[in-house]
């Protein structure tokens, strides 16, 4: 059971880390909590299956696709639907919302509700300290952690990745610096969601897909990154995991405990916050009234 | 004969010069007098529920447009005031219009425990962090189901009243009750200091105001109002099920108070009774059904992108204009202001507006 924790909370937690990563990078650049995130993870999840069984393309065309269609899309969404009310901080909430609603019928309208099963991108596993792992799952984990290192570098390691930093820390300044705000917070979005889309794809496999799919990573996701504190990468990978190992021992050691895990999982969330209203490792408030 | 001549003299100068005014009494009067002229039951039963909503979505208002704690777990109210009605008339047999003020009441601490826990938190947080009570709760809820009923809910409930009319106005006489009191307590002086609790909580905290206490009252008293419409709700449909905790239905409240505008009182409430009836009577045609949630959305995001403020501010806007002098809202029609005579002009406005812009 030790095991099945160990390597079950691992992988979740590498997802949820793709997804809340993702989500801080957006609500850090462009102050826009995008309910809509978990939304595109669900649509590239849709296009992997449509371009892999429907399509008849490979494994890896098809996820690159699925991948670079999503990003696309998002980009188009921003520049048509949140672009134009961006001052409005309550209409961008629910366009997001309504993004994401819009997506979740578009796919009930054309897939139906029912899940549907996605083949393993590759099969067979490997047994390791006594407890089998597919390789799916070990696709997951080496996906996650090459995409994480991706990101890191990008912020870290580029002028792109400079300019959303600095925007990230001071919108004003960075643009009386000659920084193109707006463009830098679209090349945030696509980073974002083309991280979302990535997990997707990923999941898409070990996981059910259906319309629905992503109400409860949405929700997981939103604890991890108050947990982590709000616009913090480092938070939001160090909380995705403290709740992917949460969700994993309460659904071994529980009874009943596949109900609870979010409720426990939340029930931390709203703990740390009591103890430290930033988060871990988010901004102390007073700085921004 | 006085009384009479006071009143029709207090209409003619207070309510009909002002077409917001005029509006919200016909409304009023259209509300109360409807199932005389027309009485179908069809439109009772989504009358009847867009009252109920309108409650909901007024109380989140209170607390999210006013005070701008913006709740995302709204339903967790809702739900409360709903199990709790439910599980007291099923379990104990009492009447349901004893335990109809129960689940208010326990609603109301409900509000006070969730403000006591984000006194701290502000903005985002709050918001992203309300989201997780009412997933507690439910987690809670499927995990005894012996006492709540699991994924099923509590079912069998009794009605408050037989008829679909007399179940209408139940609704709709303690919607325009709830809906007034809301809306006099948000023009009251309580309402000026949410106000400044949202606009500048350090200012407010330094001007005397203490502002956690407003904070927890008003978490209290907008739970109480979401809780009792939670609770007519459940006697309503007779049954108190999970999606009364449902993330959707905090969206949807969510939708409801920005679509119409926030901070009014009168918008969220404006915003279901357009929006809920509409999607309702959408999904009866056949071939739109399955696109009522699809179209609903789509209606937001159009209205949105066009009034981002929200619908009733921008009809306002269109009908009336301010007084540049005395501040007084005026018909769009008048040339000069009704109270001191200033000139209004539109020229005026237009230049006010480039400068005046945030």
């Amino acid at each position: 059971m030790l095991q099945d924790i160990l390597v079950t909370g691992l992988v979740n937690g590498g997802v949820y880390a793709l997804l809340a990563v993702g989500f801080s990078l957006v609500f850090g650049v462009a102050r826009i909590v995008n309910i809509a995130h978990t939304a595109f993870y669900m649509l590239a999840a849709y296009a992997f299956y449509t371009l892999l069984v429907k399509g008849g393309l490979g494994f890896v065309l098809s996820g690159v696709l699925a991948v670079g269609g999503v990003t696309l899309l998002s980009v188009l969404c921003y520049r048509l639907v949140i672009e134009p009310v961006r001052e409005h901080e309550a209409a961008v909430l629910i366009a997001t919302v309504a993004l994401a609603y819009i997506f979740q019928e578009l796919m009930l309208l054309t897939f139906g509700g029912h899940y549907l099963g996605i083949p393993s991108t590759l099969e067979g596993g490997v047994r390791l300290l006594g407890v089998s792992i597919p390789y799916q799952r070990m696709l997951i984990l080496v996906v996650a952690a090459v995409m994480l290192t991706a990101v890191w570098f990008i912020l870290y390691r580029t002028r792109l990745g400079l300019a959303i930093r600095a925007t990230a820390n001071d919108l004003e300044v960075a643009n009386l610096m000659g920084m193109n705000v707006n463009r830098v917070a679209m090349a945030t979005v696509a980073i974002s969601v083309a991280l979302a889309a990535i997990a997707g794809v990923v999941v898409a496999p070990v996981f059910v897909v259906d319309p629905f799919m992503w109400l409860s990573p949405l929700v997981t996701m939103l604890a991890i990154v108050v947990l982590g504190g709000l616009g913090s990468l480092k938070g939001s990978l160090i909380g995705a995991l403290i709740i992917g190992y949460v969700e994993a021992i309460t659904v071994f050691a529980l009874p009943a405990g596949a109900y609870l895990k979010g409720a426990v999982a939340l029930a931390i969330m709203v703990a740390v916050l009591l103890a430290r209203p930033e988060g871990l490792f988010g901004v102390a408030f007073e700085e921004e009234r | 004969m006085y009384w009479l001549r006071w009143a029709w003299a207090e209409l003619k100068n207070e309510v009909l010069v002002l077409p917001s005014r005029t509006l919200v009494l016909a409304w009023v009067a259209a509300v109360l007098l409807l199932p005389v002229v027309y009485g179908d039951a069809y439109v009772m039963r989504i009358l009847t529920m867009t009252c109920i909503f309108a409650i909901f979505a007024a109380s989140w208002d209170l607390l999210a447009g006013y005070t701008g704690q913006v709740n995302f777990g709204h339903a967790l109210f809702f739900g409360a005031g709903a199990y709790t009605s439910a599980l007291m008339s099923h379990k104990l047999g009492i009447t349901p219009w004893a335990t109809l003020w129960a689940g208010a009441a326990v609603a109301m601490f409900f509000g006070f425990v969730v403000g006591y826990l984000c006194l701290r938190l502000r903005g985002s947080y709050l918001s992203l962090a309300t989201l997780a009570f009412p997933l507690i709760a439910l987690g809670l809820l499927f995990a005894f189901p012996d006492f709540s009923g699991g994924e099923l809910g509590i079912s069998g409930l009794r009605r408050f009243v037989l008829t679909p009319t007399a179940n209408y106005y139940v609704a709709s006489i303690s919607m325009l009750a709830i809906v007034f009191g809301l809306w006099k307590l948000a023009d009251s002086k309580f309402g000026i200091v949410l106000h400044a609790i949202r606009d500048d909580e350090v200012a407010a905290r330094a001007s005397g105001i203490n502002t956690p206490r407003y904070k927890l009252i008003v978490f209290a008293v907008a739970a109480g109002a979401a809780g009792f419409a939670g609770a007519l709700f459940a006697h309503y449909l007779r049954v108190a099920g999970p999606s009364t905790l449902e993330v959707a239905l905090s969206f949807q409240v969510v939708i409801w108070g920005i679509f119409g505008g926030v901070a009014t009182i009168y918008g969220p409430v404006a915003a279901v009774f357009i929006l809920y009836p509409l999607t309702e009577w959408l999904g009866s045609f056949k071939a739109f059904g399955e696109l009522r949630l699809l179209i609903f959305a789509v209606i937001v995001l159009l209205v949105l992108l066009f009034m981002p403020r929200g619908l009733t501010p921008w009809v306002r806007d269109k009908i009336e204009t301010q007084c540049p002098r005395c501040k007084q809202r005026n018909g769009a029609w008048r040339k000069a202001c009704r109270l001191c005579g200033a000139v209004l002009e539109a020229e005026v406005t237009g230049a006010q507006r480039l400068v005046g812009h945030q």
